[in-house]
């Protein structure tokens, strides 16, 4: 049995209170601004050759910009999915596995893109 | 206070089953089936990146790809999932603050949300086709 100030105390049943639901909404208002950068930059490139390309990624502000959004996207895909795992999948070990999943899927997804941009940035 | 029956068979959310179809209940569906597809479509950027990253042949397979219809129409449907996403999710923010919560608010911002992305994305690769220069 737990009274409200216990659970307030506690943090509730995952112990970090709402700081779950905060990140998801900084990542959320980081990635607004970020996509937009994204969409211009693309549709200012379509068919760029590959030297154009890679000037414009190196360039410090782009790539700042580029990387601010891979790490605020991953870490809101991964909070986002998570989510809809807890919602839908109900048996304990297959939810388990999902989050697990997920959480190496936006580890993956984010680190590459570092990795890439870094190597942009460094002509190497 | 004191209740054993604690272990009761509660009901689980969502239970989609159960509800009469609404849009606001639809919009909240895309918005999570839009938030998943931006998650897979990550891999067509990370792809991008990575392929910048490695050489001008990789990029070539790349561009060849995007450039082809099926590539096309991936990425058409990418933008249009990731413009979807900020626009219903500039509507939960705005929600976050208490805001347009009334019956009528709702069915605007969900109106709001199909139409506004739909146009927006249409606009951009209108935009990106004419920068272009050409199909």
């Amino acid at each position: 049995m737990t009274t409200p100030l216990a659970k307030a105390r506690g943090l509730g049943a995952a112990h970090r209170g709402t700081e779950t639901f905060w990140r998801q909404r900084v990542t959320a208002v980081a990635n607004v601004p970020l996509v937009i950068f994204l969409i211009l930059s693309i549709i200012t490139h379509v068919g760029a050759d590959y030297e154009t390309i890679r000037a414009y990624l190196a360039q410090p502000v782009v790539a700042i910009a580029m990387l601010a959004l891979v790490i605020s996207a991953s870490i809101h895909m991964r909070i986002g999915l998570k989510e809809i795992i807890e919602d839908y999948v109900h048996g304990e070990g297959a939810k388990v596995v999902a989050i697990l999943l997920a959480t190496f899927f936006a580890a993956a997804v984010g680190l590459a893109c570092t990795l890439a941009l870094v190597k942009i940035s460094l002509g190497s | 206070m004191g209740n054993s029956n604690t272990q009761a068979q509660r009901p689980l959310s969502p239970h989609l089953q159960i509800y009469r179809p609404m849009l606001t209940m639809m919009m909240s569906i895309a918005h999570r089936i839009s938030g998943v597809g931006n998650a897979i479509g990550f891999i067509l950027l990370t792809w991008w990146l990575v392929a910048i990253s490695s050489g001008p042949e990789a990029y070539a397979t790349v561009n060849d790809f995007f450039g082809s219809i099926f590539g096309r129409f991936l990425l058409f449907v990418f933008s249009w999932g990731l413009i979807h996403h900020m626009i219903g999710g500039i509507r939960h923010l705005i929600w976050d603050t208490g805001r347009g919560l009334d019956r009528v608010s709702i069915e605007i911002f969900a109106w709001g949300t199909i139409i506004g992305s739909t146009v927006l994305t249409v606009l951009v690769w209108i935009v990106g086709y004419w920068l272009r220069g050409g199909v």
